[in-house]
């Protein structure tokens, strides 16, 4: 460790020798005056001896002013401080020794306030919980994981978090001196390089070896978090650091200003660039994946698309553009575009191209799907953030205007770009395109319900059906559906009225199957205190990566809906199995189930809502038959609005 | 649930109602076997994986046809996975589906 720890203050080594041989005193002393009683004792001696003047001092001196045995604050208690100031409200955690000392700071000397310390059976909860909640407020957590294998638990995680640009704060623990940490299981759990495994995927990490250094560490650590692209920071604590007292590292300790950024926007001149091509376009589409960071977002994206009556084609990272606006579009709106606006796309080259999974010996194969001369501008913020090792970045696609910048940032800029080079003849033209889109949108609406009729009545409950019964019921409330993990069609999507940037909060990022029950209990904390109705469509297999979330929700009151899509299936993969049995010419083998082997999760079924139960949930199930999940929905719905979380499962079909 | 999928089906009729070639039970038998609910739902009505079955406009010679030859995003499934009469029969299983109701009678679509 750093020099200070050897300097005039009790360090943790010497401090632990000492109350060893403080703890052994008394007992040698005991032992002493057993021996000296032995060789005495043909004496005779009182039944009980009288106390001596030590012992009466001990029962009867009001104890001196003695702080505590460590000789002063703890490091731990600065490390709240520094904390503190960064407003982070909930700290949802698996508790661990590395951590111990920062634990007990936590919920004693912080009070348990700001942040407030959440029970997680899971680390890769902890993490899930701060993705869901930051999707919310905007706002990121801190979780803590111990040493070497908490952070191993939480490394999925991470890289959901990673690769859907949201930040969060993670503190391990760690011993880093190995001539005196305990040997055995905490010396398992330290590693020289305890970050090293998710530094491809974390935005910044360090190990701070002083306690000024984890100031500015962790005040770095929000910032860099904090700025577009957003993303997830990892900050190694030595075990020795928390638990010794300040006084070992000198005086004149600082807690640095948090100066919060502006976001990247882009160049000035590729933004008039940009507009011009825009306005020149016959049929401009804008695509947007992660492009509206806010609500504010939703609004510069609408005036956008309005300016030029673009169609906008929303993917769904975000909650970027209301499904109810007659310019909004499904993906194919693409094919006819001369202009494309990529707004924070995580995957261009998709949106141009398409690759269909059947091509010869087995291998896909690649086929245009864009107009030829197609003109392409990107913002993508995520361009400053490109790493070697994990393919979060897709394939290369050339663009004709490329912006490393925020989109959401921006906005204003083009925006005003277009309405200054926007002649009174294109604007002219306006009305006319407006009408036509206004007919298209109907059309395409009126399809929808259409195939929405489809199977309406099957049982196993058809996916159109679930989402309806459930939106029926929650449409008037202030909701919020935070997570839809197992695809359901894309239903809400497609028919549920979707205006406010918190309706819909986007999927995993990094598609790491077991994101949505503990995103959905983070956002639902965070809903719950905005006083919003959280529900999530919950799939089976997902459910059942980390299914321990389910009792932190209960045991600290988060009410959320949780209605399954349960398939009774990793259904993905039933029909990749399927598809590789079908180029390799050979029948799938079912065994006792109704699809491939190593994919269904039936024979037994498990009952969710028996697993629900058992955490302090309300719950309800099987519901097969479509009449019920109404009714059903609804008296779940009572059991929410009472403050507690209510799970249906209800078995569906497929997709 | 097959027990209340069959009993749904024959309750209402409709595997025995078939006008079309093959025989509906033996294709609603073989659309489960063939893994063809994968996609498409046990009901045929379609989804995000694949296009709806259920009262097909496609003609059966063009279905079986598509079935064994497709390179689009469908994998190919060989004479020796499925047969033309299995195809047949899973023909008119879909085509005996009830005809889906006009979405403006069903209130859940039709939400202010």
């Amino acid at each position: 460790m750093s020099e200070p720890r050897k300097g005039s203050g009790p360090d943790r080594r010497g401090f632990l020798k000492g109350a060893a041989l403080a703890g052994a005193a008394p007992a040698l002393a005991a032992t002493t005056q057993m021996a000296d009683a032995q060789i005495a004792a043909p004496r005779h001696t009182p039944s009980a001896l009288p106390p001596n003047a030590h012992q009466i001092a001990a029962e009867t001196k009001v104890p001196g002013a003695v702080e505590n045995r460590i000789g002063g604050k703890p490091g731990s208690d600065f490390m709240v401080d520094v904390i503190k100031t960064l407003d982070i409200k909930y700290t949802p955690s698996n508790c661990a020794s590395s951590f111990r000392a920062l634990h007990e700071s936590l919920i004693n000397y912080g009070e348990n306030k700001a942040p407030e310390y959440l029970s997680c059976m899971h680390e890769e909860s902890g993490v899930g919980m701060a993705h869901g909640y930051f999707k919310i407020t905007g706002k990121p957590l801190m979780t803590m994981v111990h040493g070497t294998v908490g952070l191993q638990h939480a490394t999925m995680a991470i890289y959901n978090a990673y690769c859907d640009r949201v930040p969060v704060i993670i503190i391990g623990g760690n011993d880093l001196d190995a001539a005196s940490r305990p040997p055995g299981v905490p010396t398992f759990h330290a590693a020289q390089d305890i970050n090293l495994i998710v530094r491809d995927y974390t935005k910044w990490d360090d190990m701070p070896t002083s306690l000024q250094a984890f100031a500015q560490s962790m005040v770095r650590a929000y910032k860099i978090a904090m700025t577009p692209p957003y993303g997830p920071v990892a900050i190694s604590l030595d075990a020795g650091l928390q638990q010794e007292p300040i006084g070992a590292h000198g005086s004149g300790l600082y807690i640095p200003k948090l100066t919060m950024p502006s976001p990247p926007a882009g160049e000035m001149g590729a933004v008039k660039d940009a507009a011009k091509m825009l306005l020149a376009a016959e049929n401009p589409v804008i695509v947007a994946d992660r492009a509206a960071r806010t609500a504010n977002g939703v609004r510069l994206l609408v005036e956008l698309a309005e300016l030029l009556q673009a169609n906008v084609v929303d993917q769904g990272g975000r909650m970027n553009f209301p499904n109810t606006h007659y310019l909004a579009r499904p993906a194919a709106a693409t094919a006819q575009a001369d202009v494309i606006l990529g707004l924070e796309l995580s995957d261009f080259w998709a949106v141009v191209n398409s690759y269909t999974d059947n091509g010869e010996h087995g291998i896909g194969f690649n086929s245009p799907k864009a107009k030829a001369g197609v003109k392409l501008i990107s913002i993508n913020s995520v361009e400053l953030l490109t790493k070697a090792n994990y393919q979060d970045f897709q394939r290369f696609q050339s663009v004709d205007i490329s912006m490393p910048a925020d989109a959401e940032a921006t906005l204003p800029a083009l925006i005003e770009a277009i309405k200054s080079q926007m002649t009174s003849e294109r604007r002219a033209q306006n009305d006319q395109r407006a009408d036509k889109a206004k007919k298209a949108f109907a059309d395409i609406r009126a399809r929808e319900t259409a195939t929405a009729a489809v199977a309406w009545d099957a049982s196993p409950i058809s996916t159109a059906r679930l989402c309806m019964e459930l939106y029926a019921q929650i449409k008037d409330e202030d909701w919020s559906l935070v997570a839809s993990e197992g695809n359901v069609s894309n239903w809400p999507n497609r028919l549920w009225k979707m205006e406010k940037h918190h309706h819909w909060l986007g999927r995993s990022g990094g598609y790491g199957v077991g994101y949505g029950a503990p995103a959905s209990v983070g956002a639902a904390l965070a809903n719950r205190d905005l006083g919003r109705f959280s529900v999530s469509i919950q799939s089976d297999g997902d459910l059942m990566f980390a299914p321990g979330v389910l009792w932190t929700a209960a045991k600290h009151k988060i009410p959320l809906l949780s209605v399954m899509h349960n398939n009774r299936a990793w259904h993905q993969e039933v029909m990749h199995v399927q598809r590789m049995a079908s180029f390799r010419n050979r029948p799938s083998n079912y065994g006792n189930d109704a699809g491939p082997v190593g994919t269904m999760i039936q024979n037994p079924d498990i009952e969710y809502h028996k697993l629900a139960e058992s955490m302090g949930w309300w719950a309800k199930g099987p519901i097969k038959d479509p009449a019920q999940l109404g009714p059903a929905i609804k008296e779940a719905m009572a059991v929410v609005k009472s403050g507690q979380p209510a799970l249906l499962n209800v078995w569906t079909q497929p997709r | 649930m097959k027990t209340l999928f069959t009993f749904s089906l024959l309750a209402a009729g409709l595997v025995a109602t078939s006008a079309f070639a093959g025989d509906a039970a033996k294709g609603k038998v073989a659309f489960e076997k063939k893994g063809c609910w994968q996609c498409h739902g046990y009901e045929g009505q379609g989804g995000v994986a694949g296009p709806r079955l259920a009262n097909t406009q496609l003609p059966e010679e063009a279905l079986i046809s598509f079935v064994h030859n497709t390179n689009a995003t469908m994998p190919p499934f060989s004479e020796k996975l499925i047969s033309d009469a299995e195809l047949s029969d899973i023909y008119a299983y879909v085509q005996s589906k009830p005809k889906p109701a006009d979405p403006k009678t069903i209130p859940l679509l039709n939400l202010k």
